[in-house]
């Protein structure tokens, strides 16, 4: 390791690493205030300090600020010839979204129309985006993984792992904060109940399966800050949570198809569409609402497992 | 011009907030700023379709007590617009910073300077 890396740098370092450290001069930081605060080198804050470095060629520089000025200029020449704000006759209030807003109660069944629009007749869209959703996750897995197969931090972690922290560490074991414990236990099951009603109802008022697994994930962070990653890992681990989300994402594609081979073919065994302001109602929206929100609540909450000290074993 | 800027104010919010997040993006050396940068383009872009569907005095576009007359509402296209921006962005996020991560594990740095000139130290 370099030795003129910034205090800053270790405990980041120290925080996204774990306490498997190859050098070992540096103790596991556990608490940040233990460290004794190292004098701070010199960081290059601006391009001017670096070019007395001169060893990146200046004309990089001067290009990306030639760049940077071209580009902000001409975006704020354009912005004044755009269409004006504020105005029912503007172009994008053509047809398209006209069909949408008449006909969406009709066709899907659904009253919010972004539901019925993106769930219905945008949804292959909308599994591309679940699909950029899962890839993501994925991707993230297989780096961090990788970083975990180099030999020699395996067997150092198991011995230089501490207890629990007493007073928790910033992602790691549960907090002991009791203020924080007790808002958090009693927030815990609402937040979780109005996570589940947004999804639930997404066909009907503002919300959907988004916005609504975005709240159910927020919740499971801060379930897991409570109990602890290790016990929630137990119920929740990263495993079975991209086991669920590849079967929601099987889920989507085979009623979507579904219903695009049925409708293309005209079949006819169409989805029944309830009464339209029924809680079961508008075919498939409310399944999907419900896939889409499983999806996103289990990537917000792998992410958090992923990018937190203790995914590493 | 001073009413053609009034008009326009949002988009000219929203085209500074963009201007200020590629300015971060292409002249910080720091890789974790550069993200940032990159977040606040992404909610300038945000800000720029929500306004574009908006019109004053017209609802959510949930249809309530039957009315389904397309002036009643706001345009719905925008929001399912920024619906996916929101998504595909957190991902995005999240899978730079874990690739930032993972050039701090091998460089030691996030400063992309650094990162550069070690690995034209390692090509020669």
């Amino acid at each position: 390791m370099k030795n003129d890396d910034t205090s800053l740098l270790r405990r980041l370092r120290s925080w996204v690493e774990g306490e498997d450290e190859e050098h070992q001069e540096l103790p596991p930081i556990v608490n940040m205030e233990e460290l004794e605060p190292a004098p701070r080198p010199k960081e290059h804050r601006s391009l001017w300090h670096l070019q007395d470095k001169s060893r990146i060629p200046v004309e990089y520089w001067v290009m990306a600020v030639l760049v940077a000025v071209t580009l902000s200029a001409s975006l704020l020449y354009t912005s004044l010839g755009m269409p004006p704000f504020d105005d029912p006759n503007v172009p994008t209030m053509n047809e398209v979204p006209q069909r949408y807003v008449e006909q969406c109660v009709e066709e899907t069944g659904a009253l919010n129309t972004v539901a019925g629009m993106i769930l219905d007749y945008r949804a292959f869209d909308t599994f591309g985006e679940s699909t950029v959703l899962f890839a993501a996750t994925v991707s993230i897995v297989f780096l961090m993984r990788q970083e975990e197969k180099r030999p020699s931090s395996r067997k150092k972690k198991r011995r230089a792992r501490p207890a629990p922290a007493p007073s928790g560490d910033v992602f790691s074991g549960p907090y002991t904060d009791s203020v924080f414990r007790g808002t958090a236990r009693l927030l815990i099951p609402f937040i979780m109940l109005f996570g589940i009603y947004v999804v639930v109802n997404g066909h009907l008022s503002p919300g959907g399966g988004f916005s609504g697994g975005a709240i159910l994930g927020g919740g499971l962070i801060l379930c897991a800050m409570v109990v602890g990653q290790e016990r929630m890992r137990r119920v929740l681990g990263l495993d079975r949570f991209t086991k669920i989300t590849a079967f929601c994402l099987l889920a989507y594609a085979a009623m979507k198809g579904y219903s695009f081979y049925t409708g293309a073919n005209h079949v006819g065994w169409e989805v029944p569409k309830g009464t339209p302001g029924n809680l079961l109602s508008a075919g498939f929206i409310l399944p999907l609402n419900i896939c889409v929100g499983v999806i996103v609540a289990g990537t917000i909450f792998s992410f958090y497992l992923l990018f937190s000290q203790e995914e590493r074993d | 011009m001073l009413e053609t800027i009034l008009q326009q104010r949002y988009m000219l919010v929203a085209v500074i907030l963009f201007t200020i997040g590629l300015c971060v993006l292409f002249l910080h050396p720091n890789l974790i700023k550069k993200i940032i940068g990159m977040d606040i383009m992404d909610a300038a872009i945000m800000l720029m379709l929500a306004t574009g569907g908006y019109v004053e005095g017209r609802k959510a576009p949930i249809i309530t007590d039957g009315v389904t007359e397309f002036t009643h509402y706001i345009n719905p296209v925008p929001s399912g617009l920024v619906l996916t921006g929101i998504v595909v962005s957190v991902s995005m996020t999240a899978f730079f910073l874990a690739l930032t991560q993972r050039l701090y594990a091998r460089y030691r740095t996030i400063n992309l300077d650094e990162i550069l000139i070690q690995a034209k130290k390692e090509v020669k």
